[in-house]
């Protein structure tokens, strides 16, 4: 690429969209969820070794909001709900519990 | 090298001069020869390209778009209904600002089913945000397919390169193959605006918020006004890309020169016919018939519909006594799409305006006959009255 086309290529495009994933990205995608993940940390590999493994929820993520810790941890300010953690765990350690449940838990 | 060969190998042709690395295509009238030639080049090794096969036009875009997300130098091209069930994928090309070629071989729309020529295949597609340009014979097919990559790389805009079905794809006529070494220089591979890279993973058009907002970096992101925004601005800036390229291609070429409108005797002219496509090529016959009666008729050939010329428009015509715009499409239950364009322009001028007379012709392929033209270019240049409103459709039977 010439000096010339460079800088003419440079003026257009601006603005496209393109972004890194993380949460936040897609905005405060926690309040569309009617479900919410929940790990079992009797079940969780990381958890249970005590040390860094699996991580496919980590992985799967379309948000990026699950920690890649020991355990592993979710941020359900941005946590849509999808539930695609909950099928990708190979132990099945995540289950999708409905929010209003989740409400009728918390207030006892 | 000159040969005689048809619109559709003169297209293909000039993909292959352009080296796309990725074509998608599925097969539909008038399109099919330049596809099937296509997948001959790449075949017979030829051209070092992939070509896919795909089950529809929707999935041919999607994987051009996915293609030159990536980097790769890509290309489709379709016809018709074909182009209406890509629709979707063509507004998002545009959207994601994806380099793509496509040609548009210009057929009807069903319903009733059509595979004739006319234009409102692609004039459906006129607000898409793609650039658009229309082609009058088969050089000008070949030239400007090699400048539509040229253009949609620097302006990071898809080009959609539209010809004449039949008229143009299936007959026969000369033209020149450029030199591929001066096309290698004149056309080197422009580095796109992003590309998707493994090692730096990122989000490509997801859902963007109607505000400007911050990234996961505390940056400050564009909203989806602020995208399409620069979209439009940037189309509109690309009138003047669209001349410098052509500059650049007559100066290795020797061919160009009127790359937004192409005038034929207009200098002198107080009446000038305007349409899109060939049309404006058997439109010369007619000009020359009635400059020899004394009429003074010009012709002229709008090549860029999109971003439209207005600015030029004002200038080439402004000053005339009576436009004639012709048209082989139209915006269903207001006038011909580029009548209304034109007069939009022309609102726009500053001291005096020409009177604007609008027909509609050659609907679904019903033939143009030469002294069809000659007699609505009289009648409109001759006429004393003012011209009304409406569209006149020239050529019905019943
Ligand atoms: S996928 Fe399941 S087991 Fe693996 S880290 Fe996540 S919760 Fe634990
Ligand atoms: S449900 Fe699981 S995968 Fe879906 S957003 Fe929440 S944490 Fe991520």
């Amino acid at each position: 690429m010439d000096k010339k086309q460079a800088d003419k290529k440079r003026e257009f495009a601006r603005f496209i969209s393109k972004s890194e994933p993380g949460p936040g990205d897609g905005g405060r995608t926690g309040s569309w969820r009617v479900a919410r993940p929940v790990i079992d940390l009797e079940k969780c590999i990381p958890a249970k070794k005590g040390r860094p493994a699996c991580f496919k929820c980590w992985a799967f993520c379309p948000d990026g909001v699950v920690t890649k810790t020991v355990p592993p941890e979710i941020d359900y300010e941005y946590c849509k709900g999808c539930g695609i953690c909950a099928s990708e765990c190979p132990v099945c350690a995540i289950t999708m519990m409905a929010e209003t449940d989740f409400a009728k838990k918390k207030a006892g | 090298m000159h040969i005689i060969d048809s619109g559709n190998t003169a297209a293909a042709n000039g993909v292959k001069l352009a080296r796309a690395e990725v074509i998608a295509a599925y097969p539909i009238t008038p399109q099919t020869p330049l596809t099937e030639k296509l997948s001959e080049f790449v075949d017979g090794g030829e051209m070092d390209a992939q070509y896919i096969p795909v089950e529809s036009e929707h999935s041919a875009l999607a994987v051009c778009i996915a293609a030159s997300s990536a980097g790769a130098r890509a290309f489709t091209a379709t016809s018709a209904n074909g182009l209406l069930y890509m629709s979707e994928q063509v507004h998002w090309a545009a959207g994601a600002r994806l380099p793509i070629v496509m040609c548009v071989v210009n057929r009807g729309i069903g319903a009733p089913w059509t595979v004739w020529n006319d234009h409102q295949d692609a004039i459906s597609q006129r607000d898409s945000g793609w650039i658009q340009i229309y082609c009058c014979d088969h050089q000008q097919i070949i030239d400007t397919v090699i400048q539509a990559f040229k253009l949609a790389e620097t302006v990071s805009i898809p080009v959609m390169v539209c010809y004449d079905g039949y008229i143009l794809s299936h007959t026969y006529m000369p033209f020149e193959i450029p030199d591929k070494g001066r096309v290698d220089a004149f056309l080197p591979r422009i580095s796109p605006e992003y590309r998707l890279d493994p090692e730096n993973p990122v989000n490509l058009n997801t859902v963007t918020l109607p505000d400007i907002r911050l990234d996961i970096h505390g940056k400050t992101a564009p909203g989806y006004m602020e995208i399409r925004h620069n979209l439009h601005t940037d189309l509109r800036s690309s009138i003047s890309v669209v001349e410098e390229i052509d500059a650049g291609f007559k100066k290795n070429f020797g061919r160009g020169g009127n790359p937004l409108i192409e005038p034929y005797r207009c200098d002198d002219a107080e009446f000038v016919a305007i349409c899109l496509g060939s049309l404006s090529y058997q439109l010369r016959l007619a000009v020359d018939k009635l400059r020899n009666d004394g009429i003074p008729v010009g012709v002229a050939g709008i090549r860029l519909y999109r971003p439209f010329p207005d600015q030029a428009v004002r200038e080439a015509f402004s000053s005339k006594k009576r436009l004639i715009v012709i048209e082989k499409a139209l915006s269903y239950g207001n006038q011909g799409a580029l009548c209304g364009d034109i007069r939009a322009a022309l609102y726009a001028a500053t001291g005096s305006r020409p009177d604007i007379s609008n027909y509609i012709i050659g609907i679904g392929g019903r033939e143009i006959q030469t002294n069809m033209l000659v007699d609505l270019l009289e009648k409109a240049c001759t006429g004393t009255e003012k011209p009304g409103t409406e569209a006149e459709w020239i050529g019905l039977r019943m």
